[in-house]
Order: C-alpha cells, then structure tokens, then sequence
C-alpha cells in the first residue's frame, strides 16, 4: 500500500487558510513527497468557510482523497462540518481556550492554545495559522527544520519569517509535551526536487515558454492569477499584460496583437467567455492565431462563481455563428497544463485559427508536484511565414488560396508587404468581397486547415485492463480521479479501465470508435448536468455511451465517489 | 517620394457626394505631406459606411467587428509600437456598439488616432438614429423621436483623452492639417469628423455645416486649458468650432510598459530556456 496521508485546514476566509494549507503541501514536497491539494472558498473576502486539503503521497497521486487524518480547524464550524469525512483515527487540532464545548467528533482532539501561543511566542493573533501548522506537524513528528527553510523561500529573510518560524515552532513543541499522536513519524524522503504548483501557473508557465508577448484580460475566478503571473512577470520576461475595460476588449486586444505578429493569448471563466464570443469568429476569417483559456465554473450566467464543472465543452465546440475551424483542448493535468499550452500557441500559428484551453477552477487552483520540468523540450513552431526575400512583396496577398488552406503570414510594418484582412468575407487580399466564387473559395480554404490539424490530434490516454469490460470515459480535469478509481475498482478484480480525452477538437473520431467498440458497459465520468462529452461521441462516432457519473454541485470528483458510482452502476 | 496615387485604393462604393469622400481625401493628404509609407501605417476600422475607408486607400488593413476598432488597434501597437495605428469608426460604431472602448483607450491614453465620421445616423443600415442624432430625430427605429444625444468631444475630454479635435468633411485642407496634428500627437488623439450624409441625413448638410463651422486656429484659443476646452466642446448651434480642441501631454499608456524599451515586441526572439529560471522558483 502506497503512503497516502491527509491534511485539511478549515477556517473563514481572512484566516489564512491558503497560506497554512500551501505551506503544508509545500514542506511534504520538500520532503520528497508527492502532493495534491485543493482548495474549496466561497465567494467572499472575509467570513464563510474555506478550507485547503493536502494530500501526502509516496505515489504519484492525481486527485483529492475523501477522508481526513489531521483537520486543522481555525474555527468551531470547520469542526462540525468536516465530521463526516474525519478518519476515526484521526485528530483535529483546535484551540481549546476559544472553543470550549466539542461534542460528538471522531478520532483525537488536540487542544492547542493557538491564540495565546501566538500571542506570547510570536508577536500576535496574525499568527495563529503557522502556529496551528506547526502543531500538526509535530502531531505526525515531522522535520520542522523543512518548515524554516520553506518560511524563508517564501517571505524572504526578516522580521515576519522569523515570527512565523517562531510561530511554528510554539505549536510544535506544545503537542510535542502535551499530547501524545498516535500517527507514526512522517519521515523525510530522499530529496526529489519536483515543482510544486498550480495548473494557472503551470498555464502562465507555459504562455511565457512559449514566448507569448501580449495577454489582455478582465479579472475573473478562477482565471486571474494567469493574468497576475503575466503581470508580475512582465518585466522580466519582455511581455505585456493588459488589464483591459471588460473581455470583449481582451479578445479584441489579443487578436490585434497576433495579427501585428506578437503570440497573444486571453483568459477568463464562461460567463466572461459569452462576452468574448464574437472575437472567436473573428479569429476564425481573419485567420488569426490566438489562444483562448477557459477556467470553467459552474453555469449559467454567474453560476457557482469560486467552485467547479465541466459546463462548457459544447459551448466551446460552437459559440459563434457560421463555420470555420477551432481547436479545444483540454489538458488533464497540472503538468499537461503547461505542455498543453505550448501546443495550443503552436496549432494556433500553424493553422492560424482560434485554440480553446479548457480548464477549470479545479485544475486551475488545485496543486500538485510534477517532476521539474524541461524548457529545452519545448519546440516553437510559428507556421508559415512570407519571406521578402523570396517573393514580391508587392503582390502579397493575406489569404492566399493554397492546397492547405493555409496562407504564409507577414506582419504588418515589418515589410514592405501590405497585409491586410476583414472581418466581412474578403477576397485574397483581405478586401472585402461579396463575389460568390471568392466567399465559397475563402470558407473551403479555411476549412481545408482542419485535415493536417486532425492528424496532429493526440490518442486519447488508455489506463487500466487492455480489453476489459467497462469504460470509463472522461476529459480534461478528471484524469487522476478517474486513474485512481479504476485503480480502486482493479484491486477489487473488476474489469474496468479508461479511456481519457485531452484533445477534443478536432475530435480524434478513429481512436475513439475503436475503444468505445471493445468495451461492454461506458460510462462518462463528467462534472456537469447533462453529459457533455457523451453527446460529443454520439456525434462523431454513433456510439451511444450508456452510463452517465455525473457531478455537478460544483464539487471535483474523488477517486472514491467515482469508484462508488460504477459500483452501483449508476446511469 | 510618397505621393497621393501611393495610397490610391479600391474605388469607393460610398453614394456620390458623401462626406466620406472628404475624408479619405484629408487621411492621404495628411499621410503624403508626412512623407509616410503605406506599408507604415495600420488602419483599423468597425463596421459601417466609415469601416470600410481602409479598403478605400492603401495601408496595413485590419477592418473588425462592429464598433471594435479600438481593441484590435491598441493590441497591434503595443506588439509593434513602431507602427502609426489610426482607427477609423462611425458614429455608432464608436459611440453606440464601442462606448465603453471609447472612455478606457482616453482614461488610458494610448498611442493611437482615432477618427469618427460623425453624420449623426446610420448610414449603412439605412437612416437609423445614432447616439449623435439630434433629440427628436424620427427614424423607423425611433418614431417618437431619437433621446438627446451624446456630445463626443465633450466625452473625449472629460475622459482623458491627450488630444481632441473636431473636424469638417467640407474642409479637407483644415481636416488633413488636424489628421497630421492627432498622427503626431503622443497618447490618444480624437478627431470627430463632421460628415454629411446626402442620403439620409438632410438638416447636417454641406452647406448647413459651412454656414455654421469656423475654425479655432483663427481666434484667440489656448487648446491646453481643459476647462476653456469643455466650454467649446459644448458650443453647438449657430456657431461650430473645427480644430484642436484640447491638447495636453499626459503619460502614455505604452511607455509605461518595460517591455517594449526592448524594441517592438514582434522582433524580440522567442526563447523558451529563459523560462527556467521561473522552475526554480516553485522547486
């Protein structure tokens, strides 16, 4: 049995429960751990509940584990309504002197004088985090020098690193003496030097490796940190962030950019993806690359606007009106995240078209170590491009009639070619046309784009028994829950594997027919209402998937919910 | 030698005797007498009879969506700031579908020209009221009369906007001298352009205009006070000022970006090792 441990810190927000929680997964990190952790916060900058699960693996784990080993409660609420989810074994660290009366809970109670310990150790109640973090990490004794280093990485050396220290340090040697845990030592593991991060950062990442110039965006959950990190990075790495007045001037922003020659992305929810609607077919007959991130949340309209769903895969597919090509990918990890976002840029120039990334606030927000990642794998492809050198540039024409749909870009001012393009259907050259022959000429030509594009389109990912007799089937996100469901689901001998898409559109029709075809029972495993990846395969293949494991109270799925559903065959 | 048959374009499908005509002749004038190449130049333009002046001369051609020109311009500046973007809209285009562009690229004061061929109706849509239609103006779409309308020059100077002019179709030297002014301009130039319609606006004519305009370079008028600059912008009636308005030097949007001291930033390589300093930081 892999090591497979769980923290969870509760609290209000204001409370510090992201920092406590991201200092968790990052000294288990440290410590050669694997790590994933979530967050859950409601939409409010003080009050509520929040709280940050912190899973701790010697195994390459890929989702949320249900039950909790040590709860972290900064507040009364955090204990009563995480009961139901406490291991019996487990212990929940609380101040005993502000919460008096604790009735009815599993596992241990570990009473820390949290406020007062803060208080007389380090400086002040703004404390009471660290000093919580420090108790549970003696609970399961461990290294606390990982802790000091982490502290200083983070906050940098000085007054408030030394508070924290100091802060930690309290907590741990209060449960050092007053109780006694009955959790074995967590030892350090070898040093393993992995990335601990989120898929936003793992997106923004990949953006600035791929040398994109120019991002416009509006603020919105769970998106904004892709445009914080662009921001706080722009200096150093020569590119420009706009805050621009609402998503439609984004879009528009972004595609003024790629069409002057810059790599330009957007980013923003569903609802902020409504507003940027028409950009997307502008992309389309103008052919211009950009790429598009989706984080999506739960639907319509505002929805659930800090929690989760896959609601937007058939958004996606077709918002905007009249055909022209897309792709939309969907990248199933944290570390897929930034591979997926090196692809998007080069399909995007490529193909020059629009490229959809669809995630959303589970993996935009959720954290896990990957093995570091390697800039020189990273290719840049900018797709065909007209040489001066070698043509006039006089006779130039900007949607150049080709056997592959695509025509070679210049960029305006570079050159002496004059490029030019309209959002009206438009002739070669990019002036606008109403000729009969031109308009059906332009739509086939720009349809042509997706045949190489579909051939570039990955397998999807296979996992579990070859051949086996149930199918689970999902996309993006869901990928470790699903992984380790079947992984659940095998040890208790059933025939069962999965069958996960990434890249889905253009759809990779072969490989999934001939997958469907094999198994006897299917299932999606989707976070939304209606199946929306099911009504995708029905379209492209025929095929009707049968079951449906469907979420969509804007929770991720867990390895064990997903288990549990195929067990009860649910449909 | 840049001369005015370098930007001779498609000819225009506009109705004869459109003020449209003016002011394309007033772009080329102003573009030639600053000895600018076509291939230096980048017109963005929306939709309506004005989004399609670009295809009318010559010029990097980027025509967008309706009442979008301002967003598209100000992404192809800032990715290649050594371009001179002009965007080019319509009354509705810029004060009805591209309002809220219009207030955040003046508040922000971007590197860009902005002309609106302000003729106070629809034109391609056929004779529509427009946000500048006078208050109870009856079209087909506004039977009991259109509500009172916006004052541009007004807006563009209580927004921020750097530069504000107020131009005449009808007088396409004083226009083409205002185009060269707004083109040099540092920050957010905006020139609306008085335009008549011959099909379907019959009070704002020609001659209706150049009984009434007068220009503000002949009298006694200090453009860089903004208070002075407000109460001309309100001037309306007997009496219409053409000319700069309101000039002031106020940071510009793009200097403040680091990134492009580097140069545009469609000529800087693309290097993805740079990123692996970035890795380090979440080890």
């Amino acid at each position: 049995m892999p090591f497979d441990f769980n923290f969870m810190v509760g609290g209000e927000a204001g409370q510090g429960v992201q920092s406590v929680g991201f200092l968790l997964a990052k000294v288990f990190a440290r410590g050669g751990y694997y790590i994933f952790a979530d967050q859950d916060y409601e939409s409010r900058i003080r009050g509520g509940h929040n709280f940050f699960r912190v899973r701790v693996s010697d195994d390459n784990i890929g989702a949320i584990a249900e039950k909790v080993d040590i709860l972290i409660a900064l507040n009364m609420e955090s204990i009563q309504l995480h009961q139901p989810e406490m291991a019996t074994e487990g212990i929940t660290i609380f101040d005993g002197e502000k919460t008096k009366e604790v009735s009815g809970n599993r596992g241990s109670l570990f009473s820390v004088p949290l406020e007062k310990l803060a208080e007389e150790k380090a400086g002040g109640k703004l404390m009471v985090n660290t000093v919580a973090l420090g108790a549970a990490l003696a609970a399961v004794n461990y290294d606390l020098s990982i802790l000091n280093t982490v502290v200083v990485d983070w906050l940098g050396k000085g007054e408030v690193a030394d508070k924290n220290i100091a802060a930690a340090k309290a907590g741990y040697d209060f449960v050092r003496s007053e109780h006694k845990s009955h959790f074995p030592k967590i030892k350090r593991l070898p040093e393993a030097k992995r990335m601990l991060l989120t898929g936003n950062e793992a997106i923004a990442l990949g953006a600035i490796a791929s040398g994109c110039k120019f991002m416009a965006a509006y603020p919105m959950t769970p998106a904004s940190s892709i445009m914080e990190y662009m921001a706080a990075k722009s200096k150093d790495f020569d590119l420009v962030m706009v805050h621009s007045e609402d998503e439609i001037a984004a879009i528009n922003m972004a595609i003024g950019a790629a069409y002057a020659g810059a790599r330009a992305m957007t980013a923003t929810s569903g609802s902020g993806l409504c507003l940027m609607v028409e950009g997307i077919g502008l992309a389309g007959i103008t052919e211009t690359p950009i790429v598009i991130i989706d984080g999506q949340r739960p639907g319509p309209a505002v929805g659930l606007p800090t929690r989760t769903e896959q609601g937007d895969l058939q958004f996606v597919l077709h918002a905007h009106h009249g055909d022209f090509p897309r792709a939309v990918l969907a990248p199933a990890t944290i570390e897929d995240a930034f591979w997926t976002t090196i692809k998007a840029f080069n399909w995007a120039e490529r193909y020059q078209l629009p490229v959809i990334i669809l995630t959303d606030q589970h993996l935009a927000s959720s954290y896990a170590t990957i093995e570091r990642l390697d800039a020189s794998q990273v290719t840049i492809d900018r797709g065909e491009l007209f040489s001066e050198k070698e043509d006039n540039p006089m006779e130039y024409m900007r949607h150049r009639v080709t056997k592959s749909g695509i025509s070679p870009r210049a960029f305006p001012g570079l050159g002496k070619a004059l490029v030019v393009t309209d959002c009206d259907e438009h002739d070669e050259k990019g002036h606008l046309t109403e000729d009969a022959k031109e308009r059906t000429a332009q739509v086939q030509k720009r349809l042509r784009k997706l045949l190489p594009l579909k051939k570039e389109v990955g397998t999807p990912r296979k996992y579990g028994l070859r051949g086996a007799e149930t199918t689970l089937i999902g996309w993006g996100s869901t990928y470790g829950a699903i992984r380790e469901a079947v992984d659940i689901l095998r040890k208790e001998d059933a025939s069962v594997n999965m069958l996960h898409l990434s890249e889905l559109w253009p759809f990779p029709t072969k490989a999934v027919t001939d997958a469907i075809g094999r198994a006897r029972d299917t299932y999606v495993v989707e976070n939304n209402a209606t199946g929306q990846l099911a009504r995708l395969i029905k379209a492209e293949t025929g095929y009707d998937v049968g079951g449906r494991i469907l979420k969509f109270d804007g929770r991720p799925f867990t390895p064990t919910y997903v288990a549990g559903a195929v067990r009860k065959g649910e449909s | 030698m840049v001369t005015m048959s370098d930007y001779a374009g498609l000819k225009p499908t506009w109705c004869p005797g459109c003020g449209n005509f003016g002011i394309l002749r007033a772009l080329n004038k102003a573009l030639v007498e600053m000895k600018v190449e076509p291939y230096q130049v980048l017109l963005v333009s929306g939709i309506g009879q004005a989004g399609k002046l670009p295809h009318y001369t010559r010029g990097n051609v980027f025509n967008s969506l309706h009442g979008r020109p301002i967003p598209p311009a100000i992404g192809a500046k800032i990715a290649n700031s050594k371009l001179i973007v002009i965007a080019i809209s319509g009354d509705g285009d810029a004060y009805g579908e591209g309002g809220n562009h219009f207030l955040h690229a003046a508040r922000r004061n971007h590197d860009i020209t902005y002309l609106i061929h302000d003729n106070q109706v629809y034109g391609l849509t056929k004779g529509q009221a427009s946000p500048t239609s006078d208050v109870g103006y009856v079209t087909k779409t506004t039977p009991y009369g259109a509500a009172s309308p916006l004052n541009p020059v007004a807006l563009a100077v209580v927004s921020g906007a750097s530069f504000v002019g107020r131009g005449f179709a009808g007088d396409i030297d004083h226009l083409a001298n205002l185009i060269k002014k707004g083109v040099t301009h540092r920050g957010f130039a905006v020139i609306d352009i008085l335009q008549p319609c011959v099909s379907f606006n019959h009070k704002n004519t020609f001659q209706w205009y150049g009984e009434r305009v007068y220009r503000l370079e002949d009298e006694k008028y200090d453009p860089r006070n903004k208070k002075a600059a407000l109460e001309k912008a309100l001037e309306w009636g007997e009496r219409i000022p053409i000319g700069v308005v309101y000039e002031e030097d106020l940071p510009v949007y793009e200097d403040q970006l680091p990134a492009l001291s580097k140069g545009p930033l469609v000529r800087h390589e693309i290097d993805p090792a740079r990123v692996e300093k970035l890795f380090t930081e979440f080890v």
